[in-house]
């Protein structure tokens, strides 16, 4: 018995000793993002980098950028992911539906140093990108000036093509409708505001094509089936650099939003995920994200290390923020799902 | 046999009527599938004709990348793991069905049709809500198991149709002379079946190769598929790579009917009885 | 049985052996015979039973786990305890007493407490819309504490509206009707009755005729286009038949992605379909066909095409071209002989085809995601949103459920009308 005994500790010992080696020596941190271009530029800008400075391996996970299957791990709790990125108004829905984490910005970085709204409950910004509006010069004699001429159809008639979501469409109609952009949100939180919203909508509901996925819009444009979209403006500028499209955006007026990555519910290396957030969110790593790709940091004081050539095409490049509107994550919180349910019954009709 | 022994003016007229309308549905089917394969050598970058060049740099990126040659190795393996079980079960299950004794079935039949009827997405949730509490999760084995679910009800029903019209005196006829049930399956119901198994078994293997949303639940980056891989391609940028994808994967279909085409008409040994 | 009568003509060598044999049977070999058919029933049960567990393990055991969310939700009932508690007694009109209100208030403190106020806040506005910012709202002032907790809740004027409680009550208990109800864009009304939603929230009702119809005119075209070429595939020799069934599965094996892809270059609007028409002059100027009913039927025609045509075809080949001569040399016309002598043997493989078109096209939401306008959205495109989008899997469970047992239920039809033989499914 005495001998079985002691056997058996000393091989749990060892076995112990061994998988406590191994995670000494091979730690591991589980990025989920949303593929493309966009997570090319973060290997390059962050996972690498960080790879080599904190010997930590990062493992890539790839998803189409719904929750539902973030939703499926946490339930299951089986999660085998730390980190996720994720579009605004998705980090509102999973904070709400209890599948992320709230983060502590103790451990990120002083959440005032973030522009406004990118330091969210359950998400930290990774780079900031605008809704803008872009066109083929080509077909459009006349250049449109403001992502506002898109409810112009006497002006510039045809076929236009717009995001099938309420967000960003509804303040584009009230600015539009004559509100001020400071005011949009105020208006759009009454019933009226809303309807009036509609209301601006309807006006243009038989010329829109409504898109989906983010590569929607440069195609939609070069087939010449819409004359107009609006667009996220990398999107568009990847058509320009990349496979170089005539394309032209419109800043004016643009709506600027977050990308964000958050901490799924029950993650097995929250102390890595911390880490990683923690290294991404220093001023000088997060400006570096701009240098491989049209999309600019989130850190208020980031701006000063953008590489010099990058920013001109960045959304918040100084030229570009002569009028624009910062979406309001708060009040999408608060309203975005009854609007989604009201605009769905409204594309319906 | 088109034309009946004496075939009238009118006769003759309706056949030619037959043939233009079915050389226009051939048309139909063809020129959509026929589309990728000049894009695919698209020098741009876009969806569009006329072609800006004449280039292969897409079948570079699908031939020459890791992640495209991973893909098409994982899509073969699901699609020939789910093609072969739902086959098996499936054809077994359409022969206990067509005979009229089986109890039940008119309950079972809808049952085994459902999941023609319940939304993907639902069975891809419902699948890994309970396949991650099994282990199953991020494994071949259980991409397998929830493609075979899709694919097993087109096997029973194509094999059942192809029952319908199976006299199964025949099967009697093989008992009396001495033929034990496995050899009569073989040798009588097999071979005159045959068809209705074959296209049930296509109908498995595309189910399989051609699906994204299960995939996209149950697989981890290791099981990537090629429809998930191009799926991710056309959110990301409709880039002609999946045009590129699309013709080596018909090339090595016809490739494939080909072949079965011959190797069915080499061992054929039907027994006809007119 | 009704399906071989007209069969029964080609069939007579061995039946009638066999009658012969019936006429003389004795008892002994009825008792024989009801053993065989027991024996038969088991051994149609083996045959089944791997493909039935398999079944029941792989989809079925997930499927129930998915859609008993429908009626099962217990998120209100389990952030709500004390709540549930004092609203037993109430008699669900007007307002209950402050006692529901105070330990309303307690289990939202508690709830902030463990975190789950948000998910609590999320779950209420799914069944009240603007619940959310209510709840949130009235924690963040129970929090700060500088009232009592009864004059909080009756200063915010949503506790005290008369939609709020009844809700609230409904949500206390686990099993719950809300969801299926709203998938019928119906719900209770204040006096317990069920009534309609405004017109302005009602969707799903139109969504699944607009996917039935769909449905049905896809099924429609693949017949019409598919029934022709099965015929003549099945009735040319054999070297021109397997050319011209590769062309009816080299679509097939083309990834349904790329095909979608395909539609829209061919759709658009300076595609190749539109230079067609205007180079023959059948239209004026460019149609909008992309992102139209008719441009997402015919794209989903054109991957259902095989669907329809092989069970039909695979039905064809096995009718003896003999039938058709007797047919002949008996006199009748060539459509007669087809119609009385052909059609009726094809049939099963015609509903076979047709029924698997119809229930397939009930599940689309990738082609009319890309192809569809926005008015052309189909009942899977709204579950995959509930699903990835809303997080929202009770009301996806429950279009679901709704969708499956309408589907059910038509195939019931089908088989009553129709007999189920003659459906000859399986």
């Amino acid at each position: 018995m005495k001998i079985t005994k002691a056997r058996l500790f000393a091989f749990a010992a060892a076995t112990a000793f061994i998988t406590m080696g191994n995670a000494a020596f091979a730690e591991e941190l589980s990025i989920m993002a949303s593929g493309g271009a966009w997570q090319d530029a973060q290997r390059k800008a962050w996972f690498e980098p960080f790879s080599k400075e904190t010997g930590i391996k990062i493992v890539e996970q790839e998803y189409l950028g719904d929750l539902g299957k973030v939703k499926a791990m946490v339930d299951t709790g089986n999660v085998p992911i730390d980190l996720v990125t994720v579009e605004t108004a998705t980090v509102l829905q999973g904070c709400d539906a209890g599948i992320l984490e709230r983060l502590d910005y103790s451990r990120i970085a002083p959440r005032e140093k973030f522009i406004e709204g990118s330091a969210l409950d359950c998400g930290v910004g990774l780079d900031a990108y605008g809704d803008v509006l872009a066109y083929d010069p080509n077909v459009l004699k006349e250049a449109p000036t403001s992502v506002l001429d898109i409810f112009d159809t006497t002006k510039f008639p045809g076929k236009r093509a717009m995001r099938k979501f309420p967000a960003q469409n509804l303040e584009w109609a009230l600015m539009a409708d004559g509100v001020a952009a400071a005011d949009v949100y105020e208006v759009l939180a009454t019933p009226e505001g809303v309807n009036r919203a509609f209301k601006k909508l309807d006006t243009i509901k038989q010329d829109i094509v409504w898109w989906d996925a983010g590569a929607q819009p440069p195609q939609l444009l070069a087939s010449k089936e819409v004359v107009m979209t609006t667009a996220w403006n990398g999107r568009i500028q990847n058509a320009i650099d990349k496979d170089g499209a005539p394309f032209k955006i419109v800043w004016n007026n643009q709506i600027l939003e977050y990308d964000m990555i958050a901490i799924p519910k029950g993650a097995k290396n929250p102390d890595l995920a911390y880490k990683y957030l923690a290294y991404i969110s220093q001023p000088e790593i997060n400006a570096k994200l701009a240098s491989y790709i049209t999309y600019g940091p989130v850190r208020i004081d980031a701006a000063s290390f953008v590489a010099p050539d990058a920013l001109p095409k960045l959304p918040n490049a100084p030229d570009h923020m002569t009028a624009y509107l910062v979406a309001d994550t708060e009040f999408w919180g608060d309203y975005g799902e009854d609007l989604v349910k009201r605009f769905n019954a409204w594309l319906a009709q | 046999m088109l034309l009946s022994p004496y075939p009238t003016t009118g006769e003759r007229i309706r056949i030619t009527l037959l043939w233009l309308w079915c050389g226009m549905v051939i048309l139909f089917l063809l020129v959509p599938i026929l589309i990728p394969v000049p894009l695919s050598f698209n020098s741009g970058a876009f969806f569009i004709f006329p072609l800006e060049g004449i280039s292969t740099r897409w079948y570079e990126v699908v031939l020459g990348t890791q992640r495209w040659q991973a893909a098409i190795g994982n899509s073969l393996i699901v699609a020939f793991g789910t093609t072969l079980i739902a086959t098996i079960l499936g054809t077994l299950t359409a022969i206990a069905l067509s005979d009229e004794k089986f109890p039940g079935r008119r309950i079972v039949m809808p049952l085994l049709l459902s999941p023609l009827i319940v939304p993907v997405v639902i069975t891809a949730v419902g699948s890994y809500l309970f396949y991650a509490r099994v282990g199953l999760a991020s494994t071949y084995a259980g991409i397998i198991l929830a493609h075979t679910a899709l694919a097993s009800p087109f096997v029973v029903v194509t094999v059942g149709a192809s029952l319908s019209g199976f006299d199964r005196n025949l099967m009697r006829a093989a008992a009396i002379s001495g033929a034990r049930p496995i050899t009569s399956f073989f040798r009588v119901m097999l071979p005159l079946i045959l068809p209705g198994v074959l296209s049930g078994a296509a109908f498995a293997f595309v189910t399989s190769f051609d699906e994204v949303v299960v995939a996209q639940f149950l697989a981890s980056a290791n099981q990537r598929t090629m429809p998930l891989e191009m799926f991710i391609g056309l959110r990301e940028k409709l880039s002609p790579a999946i045009t590129a994808a699309a013709t080596l994967m018909m090339a090595l279909s016809i490739v494939l009917l080909v072949v079965a085409n011959v190797l069915a008409r080499r061992g054929k040994q039907r027994p006809r009885i007119d | 049985m009704s399906a071989l009568e007209p069969t029964k003509l080609d069939r007579p060598r061995a039946s009638r052996n066999w009658s012969a044999a019936d006429s003389g049977a004795a008892k002994s070999v009825a008792a024989a015979l009801r053993r065989a058919d027991l024996g038969d029933r088991l051994r149609s049960l083996t045959l089944a039973a791997p493909l039935l567990v398999l079944l029941a393990l792989s989809f079925g055991i997930p499927l129930v786990l998915l859609l008993s969310r429908a009626v099962y939700d217990p998120t209100i009932a389990d952030a709500l305890p004390q709540t549930s508690q004092a609203l037993r007694g109430w008699n669900g009109t007007g307002l209950p007493d402050d006692a529901a209100f105070l330990a309303l208030a307690a289990d939202l403190r508690s709830n902030q407490a463990k975190g789950t106020a948000y998910e609590l806040a999320k779950s209420l506005n799914a069944r009240l819309p603007g619940a959310r910012s209510q709840v949130l709202k009235t924690v963040r002032q129970l929090e700060a504490a500088d009232r009592p907790p009864l004059e909080v809740m009756k200063a915010v004027p949503f506790w005290s509206a008369p939609g709020t409680w009844p809700v609230i009550e409904s949500g206390t208990h686990s099993v719950t009707s809300f969801y299926l109800l709203s998938a019928l864009d119906l719900r209770w009304n204040a006096d317990g009755g069920i009534e309609r939603v405004p017109p302005e929230q009602a969707i799903f009702v139109q969504v699944f005729m607009r996917t039935f119809l769909v449905a049905a005119a896809v099924t429609l075209a693949t017949l019409v286009l598919g029934f022709p070429l099965a015929y003549l595939i099945a009735s040319v020799p054999k070297g021109l038949a397997a050319i011209l069934i590769v062309a009816v599965l080299l679509p097939f094996w083309t990834s349904i992605l790329v095909r979608t892809a395909a539609w829209t270059v061919l759709l658009q609007k300076f595609g190749l379909v539109n230079d067609l028409l205007l180079w023959l002059g059948v239209a004026d100027d460019r149609l909008d066909l992309m992102y139209s009913r008719i441009g997402l039927i015919i794209a989903m025609t054109h991957i259902q095409l095989p669907f329809t045509l092989l069970p039909i075809y695979s039905v064809m080949r096995t009718i003896q071209p003999s039938q058709m001569k007797a047919a002949y040399s008996l006199g009748a016309k060539p459509f007669t002989a087809f119609r009385r002598v052909y059609l009726p043997q094809v049939f099963p493989g015609v509903m076979a085809g047709c029924l698997l078109t119809f229930i397939l096209c009930l599940g689309y939401y990738i082609t009319p995601a890309l192809i569809g306008g926005a008015s052309d959205q189909l009942i899977s495109n709204f579950i995959a949103s509930y699903v990835n989008v809303e997080l929202n899997w009770e009301m996806a469970a429950a279009l679901s459920f709704i969708l499956l047992v309408f589907t059910l239920a038509l195939f019931g039809i089908f088989a009553r009308i129709l007999g189920l033989d003659r459906l000859k499914l399986v």
